[in-house]
């Protein structure tokens, strides 16, 4: 991979974007503004693929630290998602309805099951690194088929979203939504903060020269695992938030075709790049729905996109945009 | 006498049927300037591989100031204070001078485990990484992109980053590899103001600037020691010259040594 | 104890299978350097011609030898279409292609043949179960799968130890600049390797489809065992993918059989129930975390290039 460190010395911002800062502030201006185009035109429907799509851009934000910014690539990180679901699932079931225990359980999990992938899987590189984390993944996933308590194949129903003892309802779409945008919005401050830190430092010099890191003497390997695992959590957050949205969990959350789903959002994005996986997420579904109206069968158009982006378009859509997207 | 820094005792590897390191055995002590040499296919990749830890051997030791780093893997080894250089460029090319060599401080200025804050900030970081710059000569350069720099002021760098981790050994993989004469006399000019302060195992094919650095040369030939002491006597014994400097490798085909007196 | 032996045979049968796909997997990885999950549809597809192909003529035989004769064929043409601009690429960007292949095809398949599966029925001879050990019966199509299954492996071995091509292969396995230099035709050496594994995938998918299944999807599922196999084995090492084949279809089979009764012996009844299911389908990705701590590099690692 031809990744690079990022470069200006010059006062560098704090809050690198990479895609022309211009498309991203109307982008999240857009954003904002849904709930409210939503009301005034009742398209309901708006509001619900709107707030799926920022929680998917969670997941996809969380990936792409490891992956764009880390060269790691997790061909498996829908588990985070399935396991961070299935916490909120399993106690809701279980009769613990409030969020405040729910939700620290989904990330911590999630955080436990990237440790222990991370811990075996960061031994390898490139493509074995590709196939297990999705050996992993899909590990995850037919446990998640054995457990006939909670539905199995068939998955659970979430008769309640996370309670917040009266200060958040998240039955409130309009609140839900504004709440999955704060988080993601939060979750790119993180990522931003976290790239040009020590520790981000650390992770982007070993995804563009681990040989070199280690020369000077880093412990590469640490510090790749606290980064897998931060995006493990993030990713777990992120499929609370998808247990709440759809009601519902089933093993089909993390199926490896999911894992590929949140590949393909973040390289269509721009790998490396601080907005691209909202950019990437909301092109994919955008696609995804568009497709699905014209044609039965949207995949035969789908599939080839795919392959043509990753045939010809390395920086994806913020490198197209003119943004400096690292691919 | 005082214990060597560096103690290499018997040390062995086989790749397949080809020994690349056939008991190879060496003491360096401390402010030395110890140069190998030998032709192509030598070995001496491999005796670095096995000193920074990316290799392991199938026997032998290694000793840096009395412990066994033998097996000991190739992070811990800097922060022990063995640093090395590489052949091969491989500097972080995206970025400055400085952002590289102070990664290289930052590996020894506590853990990186801190989130927060801008690392390209921090004046603890920065200011040492000018120093090291300053000290090899690219000081002015400071603030410059990597890929454009030249290949001497790559080199250049890449004894910076080494210097940059405080070390106690000094392993040059052919810092003068690639240099034109100008450049190369400049590296000699560093290395020789370098030798004092630290002690240095330099790996060079490049004569001329071998007999005016080193205290002492160990030659190797197919992963063995031939030869190792002091420049005159290496210059003078009958199995180097036939083996290597005889051969007129470093001088072209009519046999001029390069560095002849 | 009978059931034993059923069972092995049953996991041995399961690794040839997983030998047919991971053995073209690992030879593509091995001399390409091109991950390709795509090699799930190549051996859906085969299980779907064979589907059509004997219900067109009735005879198993033929639609065995069309089926695998057109997977070839697709897999070359594949090869030419989409799958050179490729090559020497991140795997990333080879993961992130041929995963829009997976639902290219997906879709496909249910465009030609319909959402339903097919089915593709045995000839009668195939049915019985034969005798290969005093009281012990086995399904004689289970039989010939391993025997099919040995009998191209040792072809593969002969081809690839004996023969000009497989000479190619290995050279090309290990010094690709060196073969191109030499004059070889590179691009058609990839193309005939493309679709050799292609044409092992569509076997594999013909000879499971009476048995197993002719669906939308199936090739994912063991084309994640595949990839495993091939981890365990060491990529691009053949013997490996055979090696590994076996004890994973061993331990898969039989970890399924027994494993729910063994922690019935050790747990509650209804903590057996809940575990069991979930720990056997464990137990293949538990052996692979294993080979990773212990052996990285595989059980019979490739020389490397």
């Amino acid at each position: 991979m031809t990744a690079r460190l990022d470069s200006s010395l010059e006062a560098a911002p704090r809050l690198r974007l990479t895609a022309p800062a211009a498309f991203n502030i109307v982008l999240i201006a857009i954003l904002a503004l849904i709930p409210l185009y939503a009301r005034l035109s009742g398209d309901g429907f708006v509001l619900t693929l709107s707030t799926r799509m920022l929680i998917l851009a969670l997941g996809a934000v969380s990936l792409n630290l490891i992956m764009g910014y880390g060269g790691m690539v997790s061909f498996g990180h829908a588990a985070y998602l399935g396991i961070g679901g299935y916490a909120v699932g399993i106690l809701a079931k279980e009769g613990i309805a409030s969020g405040l225990l729910q939700w620290p359980v989904a990330v911590a999990a999630a955080a436990l099951y990237a440790l222990l992938v991370g811990a075996l899987s960061l031994r390898t590189r490139g493509v074995y690194f590709i196939m297990i984390t999705l050996a992993f993944a899909q590990m995850i996933y037919f446990v998640a088929i054995g457990l006939d308590r909670y539905g199995g194949d068939d998955g659970l129903t979430i008769y309640r979203r996370s309670q917040f003892d009266g200060w958040l309802d998240l039955n409130d779409k309009t609140l839900f939504y504004y709440l999955c945008f704060t988080l993601l919005l939060a979750g790119i401050y993180l990522v931003s903060r976290l790239i040009n830190s020590r520790f981000g430092l650390v992770i982007r010099g070993a995804r563009s020269n681990d040989r070199r890191m280690r020369a000077i003497g880093f412990p590469t390997f640490r510090y790749r695992l606290v980064c897998f695992v931060i995006a493990g959590a993030l990713c777990g957050l992120a499929g609370a938030l998808l247990a709440n949205h759809t009601n519902f969990i089933s093993p089909a959350m993390m199926h490896w075709t999911r894992s590929g789903d949140l590949i393909v959002m973040v390289v269509l994005g721009g790998l490396g790049s601080l907005f691209g996986p909202l950019i990437g997420t909301a092109t994919f579904l955008l696609l995804e729905e568009a497709l699905s109206r014209v044609t039965s069968y949207p995949d035969l158009i789908l599939g080839p996109v795919l392959l043509a982006v990753a045939t010809y378009a390395h920086g994806g859509i913020a490198g197209l945009l003119g943004g400096r997207a690292r691919g | 006498m005082a214990e060597p820094l560096l103690e290499i005792d018997e040390l062995t590897r086989r790749f397949g049927g080809v020994i690349a390191a056939d008991a190879i055995t060496l003491a360096i002590p401390a402010g030395e300037l110890h140069a190998v040499i030998g032709p192509n296919g030598a070995g001496k990749t491999t005796l670095i591989g096995l000193l920074t830890g990316e290799i392991t051997p199938e026997a032998g030791a290694v000793r840096f100031d009395g412990s066994d780093i033998t097996r000991l893997a190739v992070d811990r080894r800097n922060r022990l204070g063995l640093a090395r250089s590489f052949q091969i460029t491989s500097l972080f090319l995206d970025v400055t001078a400085l952002d590289n060599v102070a990664l290289a401080v930052q590996a020894h200025r506590g853990h990186s485990f801190r989130f927060w804050g801008d690392a390209r900030r921090e004046d603890e970081l920065r200011d040492p990484a000018q120093a090291a710059l300053d000290r090899v000569g690219l000081g002015p350069r400071a603030a410059m992109r990597v890929d454009r720099l030249s290949h001497g002021e790559h080199r250049q760098l890449e004894i910076a980053m080494a210097l940059a981790t405080q070390p106690r050994l000094l392993l040059l993989d052919e810092p003068m590899a690639g240099m034109g004469p100008e450049e190369s006399a400049r590296m000699v000019a560093l290395l020789r103001e370098l030798k004092g302060s630290t002690t240095i195992l330099l790996i060079e094919h490049d004569m001329e600037a071998v007999f005016a650095l080193a205290d002492r040369i160990t030659v190797l030939v197919y992963g063995r020691v031939i030869a190792s002491g002091e420049p005159a006597a290496i210059r003078a014994d009958p199995a180097v010259r036939e083996a290597y400097l005889g051969e007129g490798e470093a001088g072209g085909a009519d046999g001029r040594r390069k560095g002849a007196p | 104890m009978l059931y034993f032996i059923e069972q092995c045979l049953n996991g041995i049968q399961l690794g040839m299978l997983l030998f047919l796909l991971a053995a073209g997997l690992t030879l593509v990885f091995g001399i390409m350097d091109l991950v390709n999950l795509a090699h799930g549809s190549l051996y859906m597809l085969g299980a779907y011609f064979a589907a059509s192909f004997a219900a067109l003529t009735g005879s198993f035989v033929i639609a065995v030898v069309l089926a695998v004769a057109c997977s070839l064929a697709a897999g070359m043409a594949l090869e030419v279409i989409a799958i050179r601009p490729l090559y020497g690429r991140d795997h990333l960007d080879q993961v992130l292609g041929t995963f829009g292949l997976i639902l290219f095809f997906n879709e496909l398949v249910r465009l030609i043949w319909g959402p339903a599966g097919m089915t593709l029925a045995l000839p009668s001879p195939m049915l019985r179960a034969v005798q290969i050990l005093p009281g012990v019966y086995y399904p004689a199509y289970r039989l010939v799968i391993i025997f099919a299954a040995l009998a191209v492996a040792a072809a593969l071995y002969l081809m690839v130890m004996r023969s000009r091509l497989g000479m190619l292969i290995r050279a090309g396995a290990s010094n690709r600049e060196m073969v191109g230099a030499l004059g070889v035709n590179i691009k058609l050496l990839y193309t005939l390797v493309f679709g050799l594994g292609a044409a092992l995938a569509g076997f594999a998918g013909v000879m499971q489809a009476p048995i197993l299944t002719v669906q939308i999807g199936m090739g994912e599922n063991i084309l994640i065992l595949a990839l495993v196999v091939i981890i365990i084995g060491g990529i691009g090492s053949i013997r490996g993918a055979f090696v590994a084949a076996i004890l994973v279809g061993l331990i898969d089979t039989v970890g399924r059989a027994f494993l729910p009764d063994m922690l019935r012996l050790m747990l509650s009844r209804d903590a057996a129930e809940t575990l069991g299911p979930a720990l056997s389908s464990m137990s293949i990705y538990m052996l692979t975390a294993a080979v990773l701590v212990f052996r990285p590099e595989g059980l019979f690692p490739a020389a490397s290039r």
